[in-house]
Formats: C-alpha cells, structure tokens, sequence
C-alpha cells in the first residue's frame, strides 16, 4: 500500500484593525456598531486606568500582589462583548477584569480579591462568572464542565474560559479540549497569548508555531486573531460563542497579544525581557489604535480624550474608596464556609480557637482544675 | 437496578447495594450524572454501575475519557452549574492524576467563594487491598483526603451502610469521596431495605457492646476485626466501632467508648505514621487521659510501599495480628 496523507491541517490569522487604526471594511462588515466601539473603547480605558492605580495601591502598601492586565484590554473587551451577561458563564484566569466586569462582577470585587479578602470571590447572584483563578490551566476543566450542564439541560448558554499561552502546557489544558470535543460542550477556549508565562517565552514554552493548532488535534474549530484588535477577536469571539450556543460544539481562539506590564508587581520583567521588544509592542497598545481609529473616523478628539480620562479617574477613585472601605472580615470567616453546615469539631475549634491551644474546650480536656489542683495522680 | 431473585432470597453484596443506591437516584433527581471510565456500556470494572446505561442513556451515565484530572475537574464544573456529579475514579491509586483538582478545587471552593460556588458531588473510588489486583489498586489513602478541609470521607463496610451513606453523601451539599473497600465487594449478602432511607455521614456504627477494650476501625479491616473478636477468651468484653465516616469523624461515639473501657486499639490498612489512628489517639489521649488504663495501639499496614499481591496478605492487619494487640492491651 502506498503512503497516503490522511489529514491535513491549517490554521488562519485574522486581523481587521492595523496597527495604524486602519480597518479592513469588508471584515469588520456586521461587526461593531462605532457606538459599541466607543462604549468598549471607554471601558478599556477605565479598565487601564484602574489597572495602573492597582499597580500604585501595591507599590504603596495598600493591596498585595497583582497581576496587571495592561495590554490585554482588547481581547478581554472582544470576548466579554460577545458572550452574553446573565447567560452564558465566563470562567476566568487573572488578566481578563475588564470581561468579568461587563459581565457584572463589580471592579472593587477584583481589588477586594487581590487584597487579600475572599470576599472578592463572593459572585453576586445572577452574575455567571467564577472568581479569578490563580493556579494555571485548571479553570478549563471547570468551564468544559459548566457547558456540559448547559448541554445536559437543553439551555442554550456557552461556557466561556481564559487562559494565557503558558497554561496550555499543563496537562487540563489538553484534557479540558479532548472532554469538551468529545462531549461536544458548549464552551469557548479563549487563549490570551501575551508571549510569557513569567520569565518563559512562548518559544521555549512550546515548539508548535501557533498555540491554535492545538485544538486541531482535538478536532476543534481554530482560529488566531490579532489579539490587539477589539474587531478580529470579537468577530472570532462571536462566531465562536454563536457556533456553541447552536449545538455546534467547542471552539478555540488564539488572541496574539502581548503582557506590558510585568507578570505581577512582585516580578521584573526586565531581567529576563528585550526593552526593545516591550517598545514594539507598546506601539502596537489595544488601546492607542482604537483611539487612532475612533479619530480618523472623525468621532474622536483629544478634548473628547481628556474628559474621558478625567471620568475613568473618577470612576476609579470611587472603586478604590468602595474597596477600601470595606472592613476586614471577622475571624469567624475563617471556619463558616469550610463546609454548607459545620461539623462539630469545627464549632468547637472555633468558639474556643482565642481560650484553648487544643483547639477544645478546656473542661473536655480534663483541664478544669488545672493551674489550682496539683496533679490528680500523684494526689490520690 | 431492580432486584434479582438471588438478592431477594439472600439479600444484596456490597456492590449490589451502591447499584440499588445509584439506580434509585438516578430515577429521583434528574440533576444526577455518573461519570468515570467504563461505568456506561461495561458497567465499570467491579460492575457496580451495571445496567444503569441502559435504562438512564449515556447522557446520564457517561463512559469518559480515560483522565482522572479530566473526570474530576469537569464534574466540579457540571456540580457548579447544578448539577449533582458522582464520578467515578476506577482505583484509589488513580486519584493521584486527580488529587489537583479534588483537594485544591472541589475542596476549597465553598470557603473561596464565601459559599457563592458550591461542589455537591460524590466521588466513588475502590479502596483498599486484599483482592489480588496489580500495582496502585490496593491502597488506602483516606488519611490524606480527611487531613483537606473541605471534603467529607466516608468508607462503610456493609450493604446497608453503603446504600443508606451514599444516599447521604449524592444528597450532601459539599464534595464527599465515597470509598468502596473492594475486599468487601461480594465477600457476604445482607438485608437491605428496598425503600430509600439514608445513614447520617459522621455518625460511627457500635457493631458489638462491651466493657474492657475499645476497637476502633472502618472498611474492609471491620472484618478482621471480628475475626480477631472470634479469637479471644469469653470473658474479654471488646466494644467494636465501625467509624464508617472518616471525616468529619465520630469523636463522641469514641470518647464515650473509651472513658467506659479505658483501653482502645485502633486498626486500619493504611500505614501506619500520621494515619487515622494517630489522630484517633490523639483524640483519645486529649479527652479520656485520667480514664486510661493502657496505652492506646495501632494495629495499621506498615510505613512501606504497598507491596505486590504475594505479599499483601502479610502487610493487612489480620485476625491474629488484631487479637494479640487487643490481648495484649487488656493485660497491660
């Protein structure tokens, strides 16, 4: 029997929006209204803006360490936007605030998380997104599992998760995409590819040319956008959502973006990173091209810009007083959501944790009459 | 599934009443979904899940792909949307590629979220040695999961426990691992009521009363456990305590034994150092000090690797090994 090729295999690039603010009209046909353009081109900049005060609070002592998502801000916009709030489920890692925003978790949750309050992760009700996840790669799973349900159930919702390139290594990562093909879930794989996971570079995190031609392998539909433009990743984004809430199973996206900021505020990239690199990329900011865009399309102008970012301080200013205002929690909190009812042993450990190094009450213990009676043994 | 004449003429094996367990709430809650590899079509490899495919479709017991992590971090996912998961991991030793997503996901998502993300699934798992099975498919590490907070343990040794702490554990608002000692299998039929009823989770079982010696045990040693009881001279009254829940434990039910008998052994087959009999002691030692008569023994496997199936007979604690502690303690 002859050799024969028994499958091929390709993987597309989309971008729509250049680097220069120039639209390819015929792609972004049907795409963003300019007053959804303009609405997500505000956010992104609040997002930014709160962003930055973040990195501040930390390097002043008043939030712990945080990961900033400066960079990111069109792939967060353009999937968030295209997933549907109060439907379908967003399953985050840590770089995406500004998608679990518009989908309804308040900003001072995010600083409350990063401060070192869980109650950061107390999603309100009707909200669909799960707190931020900090281990790499195992969110996947969760959101393969949520779409699942939904499919189970018959609702047409889509489960959508965040992951950056370096969590593709991990081992859920590949078992996420191979169960949610096999069980046809609805659920979007949105990979923000920023080009570090810390100190690693894509390159030697792994040998495939592109991070898309992963889902390949598990028969899923994949596409790698310019992650940098609002319009590509949301037209991929809402393809994708749209193929999964039809029954049409899992997608992946692969958003080419890039992390300006370090991995969080306890790291410095510039051990480790080309500035020459950092300053390419600085030209090719989400942000700046939207807003070359927005001004060549006439609807913009730097007195329009200058309010803009008067308001997003502003706005950020009262996130930060919401957060901080917040009183820390009691030290009950600690026990009362180990389990839906405490087991007794827990009650005890906490009405007696400030009276007992044992962790009991001290009468149980036998100890009643220590420090009065001497030691029974030897008195009787 | 419905009972066979067998079952009704004799009574059920352990298998066939976590089948019954399983059957009846699949049939009660629409929110339940059995997952794991070959618990669909093949019935898994104990066969515990026999028959359900068929009458419940494979979109209620479902054959996945054969990953732990998989299994484990999806039913997470299907319990925060509602629904009731129960996988299945095929033996304790393959909890390991799962160990991730059960202790720092299932675990810890109730208090990580102030209760706003809950995990209501029940992971059942084979434990436990003494079936001549290969490699990583005889060991017993409840010790681990009850030292995470967060996850109950439950591991009964008889049908009807089983069927009535499974019922509890499908029912239980948090993660609950179900551990099946495989030993005990098919190893004796018992009556067990065809209605649904449920036995609280933490609460031990006294299956014999007595005034002289405590035995703490659980699972498949329950059994050994009574052996030994068979071996040792009349007048020796030994009170026996199946734990059955491993986490949150019975502490009263053990402190209220032991300040009645002053002596205690504990058995179990896992090792034996910062296994459930250390902890046991310790309880022992904090709130009956003044009531004991002899320090409180371990009759546990080895601080060894599992060994192989030549040797597995002599690493599980057995009648005569369990006898003489428990004399020799009585004497002490």
């Amino acid at each position: 029997m002859p050799i024969k090729t028994v499958y091929k295999a390709q993987v597309e690039y989309m971008q729509i929006l250049d680097e220069n603010g120039k639209l390819d009209e015929k792609l972004a046909k049907d795409t963003l209204t300019d007053e959804e353009v303009l609405s997500l081109y505000e956010q992104m900049t609040v997002c930014r803006q709160l962003d930055e005060v973040a990195f501040r609070l930390q390097r002043s002592g008043r939030m712990g360490t945080y990961p900033q998502n400066k960079g990111q801000e069109a792939a967060a916009a353009g999937m968030g936007f295209a997933a549907k709030k109060g439907v379908d489920w967003l399953v985050p890692c840590y770089r995406e605030n500004l998608a679990l925003n518009m989908h309804g978790l308040p900003y001072h949750y995010v600083l409350l998380h990063w401060m070192g309050d869980e109650r950061g992760n107390k999603i309100p009700e009707g909200v669909y997104v799960n707190p931020i996840a900090i281990p790499i790669g195992t969110q996947m799973l969760h959101a393969t599992g949520i779409a699942w349900a939904f499919k189970l159930r018959k609702e047409p919702r889509v489960a959508v998760t965040f992951f950056g390139d370096g969590a593709t290594s991990e081992g859920d990562f590949h078992e996420a995409m191979n169960f949610a093909s096999v069980m046809q879930a609805p659920v979007v794989f949105f990979c923000q590819n920023n080009q570090w996971a810390i100190s690693v570079p894509r390159e030697i995190q792994m040998n495939s040319e592109t991070v898309a031609q992963k889902a390949i392998a598990y028969g899923m539909p994949t596409i790698q956008v310019d992650g940098n433009d609002l319009f590509a990743v949301y037209k991929a984004a809402k393809e994708a959502v749209e193929r999964a809430r039809a029954g049409g199973g899992p997608s992946f996206i692969e958003a080419v973006t890039y992390r300006l900021g370090d991995h969080t505020t306890a790291d410095d990239a510039r051990r480790y990173r080309d500035p020459q690199e950092l300053e390419a990329w600085m030209g090719r900011d989400p942000i700046l091209r939207l807003r070359k865009y927005l001004t060549g399309k006439g609807v913009w102008d730097d007195a329009k810009q200058a309010k803009l970012e008067e308001r997003a301080k502003t706005i950020v200013q009262e996130i930060v007083k919401t957060a901080e205002g917040i009183e820390k929690p009691t030290t009950d909190d600690i026990f009362d959501f180990t389990y839906a009812t405490l087991p007794a042993e827990l009650e005890r450990q906490k009405s007696t944790m400030r009276t007992s190094s044992l962790g009991q009450d001290p009468a149980q213990a036998g100890l009643r009459d220590m420090g009065t009676a001497t030691h029974g043994h030897s008195a009787t | 599934m419905p009972r066979t004449e067998a079952m009704i003429e004799k009574g059920l094996t352990l298998v066939d009443a976590i089948n019954e367990a399983l059957y009846q709430e699949l049939e009660r809650d629409s929110r339940v979904v059995l997952l794991g590899e070959d618990v669909g079509a093949n019935g898994g490899v104990f066969r515990v899940t026999d028959g359900l495919q068929k009458v419940f479709g494979s979109d209620r017991v479902v054959d996945t792909p054969l990953a732990e992590s998989g299994i484990m971090g999806t039913a997470i996912g299907l319990a925060m949307a509602g629904m009731r998961p129960i996988p299945e991991i095929q033996f304790e030793g393959f909890l390991g590629p799962a160990y991730d997503q059960l202790v720092n996901h299932a675990a810890r998502y109730r208090t990580r979220s102030r209760g706003s993300v809950t995990i209501p699934m029940t992971v059942r798992v084979p434990v436990g040695g003494g079936i001549h099975a290969p490699e990583l498919h005889s060991d017993s590490p409840e010790a681990i999961y009850a030292h995470t907070p967060g996850l109950k343990v439950v591991m009964p040794s008889t049908p009807y426990d089983a069927k009535g702490l499974l019922l509890s554990a499908i029912r239980d608002p948090d993660p609950v691992i179900f551990f099946e000692p495989k030993r005990v299998y098919r190893s004796f039929r018992e009556r067990v009521p065809e209605e649904d009823y449920t036995i609280p989770i933490g609460q031990a079982k006294i299956l014999s009363e007595g005034t002289d010696l405590t035995v703490v045990t659980w699972g498949a040693t329950t059994f050994q456990c009574l052996d030994a009881l068979d071996k040792l001279p009349e007048d020796l009254s030994v009170e026996l305590i199946d734990l059955r829940t491993i986490a949150p434990y019975d502490r009263d039910t053990v402190i209220q034994s032991v300040q009645k008998t002053g002596r205690c052994v504990v058995v179990h087959e896992a090792p034996k150092t910062a296994g459930m009999g250390a902890e046991i002691a310790t309880l022992i030692q904090e709130h009956c000090f003044l009531y004991l008569k002899a320090p409180v023994q371990r009759v546990t496997g080895f601080d060894t690797v599992m060994p192989y199936y030549k040797l597995e007979l002599d690493y599980l604690p057995d009648g005569p090994r369990i006898a003489e502690a428990i004399q020799q303690t009585a004497a002490y």
